[in-house]
């Protein structure tokens, strides 16, 4: 089976204190993958470091035949300016933006595009509210729909279904559904275990180190889940060997 | 009422020139201060137009008060302080605020330093505060350049400087323009200061820029609504400075920016967006 990523022996952090440690194992290529681990495990970390925001501090990721146009990222909203005085049809349109750039105009056809991205992620109507005036759960969908629009073969998500109402995140695992279904891979952040065993077949737990990854029923046990805590309570102190030999 | 208005511009050249002048630095500076303020980079301006003063001084040293001369000193300092600030924040743990205070403070200092020691009081208050009133062809021809260069690069910039603002994690991964992008803003901030400092001095310089766009806050919610709320304010603001400068004998520059600061005065009080008014009379818009 072809790989879509793959880490070697990678190390990313920050200041040079390491967060992901060393970490070896292919996702496969249009698999549909959870990230699980305690707070500070590095979750957020390593999407960082697969998109190249973060240079590891040591080791490689490698993308095979995936370029950087076919990687498509979804932060944490916090990292998102919802002061600045955007439009939904402006937010979601930067989507285009391997077509368009940063110079040029939206054609019909591409506006077309961006409508119906819009009204994929049950946003109609809003296309000229100010980003701002956006719920939590709309302005994740808004950004759902900048992604369905970037038609990327590898999406990162980080904590994509945090702090929005239920509807919502069943309409937004219904997208995530359909990009694994068309052979995408998803790469996807999340905390609740239960979602994980419900919607996502592949899981990769860290804790700084990596715990487990492997088909879900196999790796998402009590066992690795605890494992996986002490490893990170472990790292609270000195920055040394902390926790690779917890068991 | 019309004589008092218009005559002082009809009769006298230096009216003219001053209220050209003044718009020209409207037109430019005023609509990168409107990116500055949604970028919550406000009190950069403030610092990068202190910066640029021993670059001034040292133009002034070698060639005298001489357009030329101290524009490059001040861009070749402006750009330097913008650059060592933004180096020291990525190889330290030094914050990029913290730098760039460091470095602007140090700047003024050498600055005044050295405008004090080989020059007189006259040169310092020219530095200082401009000379708004006496800007001959050349200033003209800087000035109308400056903002002529800052609207063709806005316009180019468009797209990855809004992005760069709301969402920069996202430029950064889809695009190389992010540097590109926060390093031309920087430079047209500082080329805007340095053209502004001309007319109206390092200190009220920063005025234009940033007073007429945080008063357009409570005017408009879109960004091409920003900018043209404040370059409006900005050109009624030159105009209404100019005037009370000319009636009462007053310094221009000074009385461009408190004629701004009436504007955003006004307008944080009866703006129909995020004003007190608006917050007392929240719904008023659905009776009308």
């Amino acid at each position: 089976m072809t790989y879509a990523v793959a880490f070697q022996e990678l190390t990313l952090g920050y200041d040079r204190h390491p967060a992901v440690r060393q970490l070896d194992g292919e996702v496969a290529d249009g698999s549909l993958t959870a990230v699980v681990g305690p707070n500070g495990a590095g979750k957020s970390t390593l999407l960082k470091g697969m998109t190249g925001a973060l240079r590891p501090l040591a080791g490689r990721v490698d993308f095979g035949t995936c370029t950087r146009s076919d990687i498509a990222y979804l932060p944490q909203q916090s990292d998102i300016d919802q002061s600045f005085p955007i439009t939904v049809v402006d937010l979601v349109a930067v989507g285009l933006w391997s077509e368009i750039g940063g110079f040029f105009g939206l054609r019909a056809a591409l506006r077309a595009r961006v409508d119906d991205a819009i009204s994929a992620v049950g946003l109609t109507g809003f296309e000229s509210r100010p980003v701002g005036s956006l719920s939590g759960g709309q302005l994740q969908r808004a950004l759902f729909a900048r992604l369905l629009l970037q038609d990327a073969r590898l999406v990162l998500l980080d904590e994509p279904f945090t702090a929005i109402d239920a509807k919502t995140m069943v309409d937004l695992l219904g997208v995530v559904q359909r990009w694994h279904g068309e052979g995408r891979t998803v790469i996807t952040v999340l905390h609740d275990a239960e979602t994980v065993r419900e919607h996502f077949p592949e899981t990769l737990i860290l804790a700084r180190d990596l715990v487990a990854h492997g088909p879900t029923a196999e790796v998402l046990t009590a066992a690795n889940q605890f494992r996986a805590r002490q490893m990170c309570e472990a790292c609270v102190g000195p920055p040394h060997d902390c926790g690779r030999h917890a068991s | 009422m019309w004589e008092a208005l218009v005559q002082p511009f009809a009769e006298f050249g230096f009216m003219r020139r001053a209220l050209l002048g003044c718009i020209a630095i409207s037109v430019g500076a005023t609509p990168v201060g409107v990116f500055l303020l949604l970028r919550r980079m406000s009190l950069t301006g403030d610092a990068m137009a202190h910066a640029i003063l021993p670059g001034a001084a040292v133009g002034y040293l070698v060639a005298g008060l001489s357009l030329g001369a101290m524009t490059i000193g001040g861009l070749l300092a402006g750009i330097a302080v913008a650059l060592l600030s933004g180096f020291v924040t990525r190889v330290t743990a030094l914050r990029e605020d913290a730098s760039l205070a460091a470095f602007y403070l140090i700047s003024l200092a050498l600055g005044v330093l050295i405008v004090s020691t080989r020059g007189s009081n006259v040169d310092l208050m020219h530095v200082l505060f401009g000379t708004v009133l006496a800007l001959n062809n050349s200033a003209l021809i800087l000035l109308c350049s400056i903002a002529s260069i800052t609207l063709l690069a806005l316009a180019l910039l468009f797209r990855p400087l809004v992005l760069e603002c709301a969402d920069p994690q996202f430029l950064r991964a889809v695009s190389r323009l992010s540097a590109v992008t926060h390093f031309t803003f920087l430079a047209l901030v500082v080329l805007n200061l340095v053209g502004g400092f001309h007319a109206l001095g390092t200190l009220m310089v920063v005025g234009i820029m940033i007073v007429p766009a945080a008063a357009a806050r409570f005017w408009a919610i879109s960004i091409g609504g920003l900018i043209l709320a404040a370059v409006t304010i900005a050109v009624a603001a030159s105009v209404c400075g100019l005037l009370v400068s000319y009636h009462f004998g007053l310094p221009s520059g000074p009385a461009i920016i408190l004629a701004a600061g009436l504007a955003y005065g006004l307008s944080l009080t009866f703006g129909p967006t995020g004003s007190f008014a608006a917050r007392v009379h929240p719904y008023r818009h659905a009776d009308a």
